[in-house]
């Protein structure tokens, strides 16, 4: 399926923005996400003013975006009555272990990609194999939505 | 606390709020990095366009940022076998629970998401209960 060229624009000015904010936030600095996670020694609370800047702004698109459509899609495309399940914390828990060993998460290990540094084309290398290695678990227990009225999924809740 | 910086990171973080409403208004999509780069490396072809995209802005970004300000990308201080250790575990993790800081740390929250509500206090717990551990080791300064 090939997008309108406003589409896949859109998605990169999306991920120029994104690195951009990343930067100056500080969180490509892995030093600086260890220090937020370090709570019982030099913490760092600037990532949750990151956290704070981010989820405020989105709250209100994403408030303002209900009963809109997207400018250059047909739908949005936002999950919705998925299960709070074993798999969901599993997930969670060695995602963050492994954010709490290394200092990166997916975003900030792309962004600095831009640096050829060998470390970080070690995580991100051991990133897709790790996503690639959980695939059966994937398929084999796909987890399902909720059923509910509106199952189409064609606006926001 | 002598490393604290509010004021870019909320900057910073108005500007990660701002990119994924683009992506969310523009293009109906979350903007869940894991996801994302799950997607793009997929046999999904239908949506990699948008998502190589994204994946692409993002490393431009990085390579301006570099450019403009040296030292704003330094490497993680861990070895790279450590590294490695950690790339397998955010990978298998994000896609077990689908989502990362941005897809469930940042759009989940926004859309008061109980499932990404969830899942962010348990990954937010996990990686300071691994950095504690790493300093009760003696392995931080």
């Amino acid at each position: 399926m090939s997008h309108p060229l406003r589409l896949v624009a859109v998605a990169f000015g999306a991920g120029v923005v994104f690195g951009i904010g990343l930067a100056v936030s500080g969180m490509t600095r892995p030093e600086k996400v260890l220090g937020f996670l370090d709570v019982t020694g030099r913490w760092d609370p600037t990532l949750a003013c990151v956290m704070g800047g981010a989820v405020v702004v989105h709250f209100v698109a994403y408030r303002w975006a209900r009963g809109r459509t997207p400018w250059h899609a047909p739908r949005f495309f936002v999950p919705a009555g998925m299960p709070i399940d074993m798999r969901l914390c599993v997930g969670a828990l060695l995602f963050g272990i492994g954010w709490g060993l290394g200092g990166y998460c997916p975003g900030p290990a792309i962004v600095s990609l831009a640096t050829a540094s060998s470390k970080v084309l070690v995580f991100v290398l051991a990133m897709l194999a790790g996503m690639w290695l959980v695939r059966p678990a994937l398929a084999a227990a796909p987890a399902e939505p909720k059923p509910r009225r509106d199952a189409a999924g064609s606006s926001l809740q | 606390m002598d490393d604290f910086t509010p004021w870019s990171g909320l900057a910073g973080g108005v500007l990660i709020g701002l990119s994924a409403s683009l992506l969310l208004l523009g293009a109906g999509r979350v903007a869940g990095i894991s996801g994302i780069t799950a997607g793009a490396f997929s046999r999904e072809r239908d949506h990699r366009d948008w998502r190589l995209a994204f994946l692409a802005g993002l490393v431009a970004a990085g390579l301006v940022v570099n450019l403009v300000v040296p030292g704003a990308l330094p490497a993680s201080p861990r070895t790279h076998a450590w590294l490695a250790l950690a790339g397998l575990l955010v990978g298998a993790g994000t896609r077990l629970g689908s989502g990362c800081t941005s897809g469930h740390g940042v759009c989940g929250t926004s859309r008061l998401s109980p499932r990404s509500l969830v899942a962010t206090l348990i990954f937010v717990a996990a990686g300071m209960l691994v950095v504690g551990l790493w300093r009760a080791l003696g392995a931080l300064s």
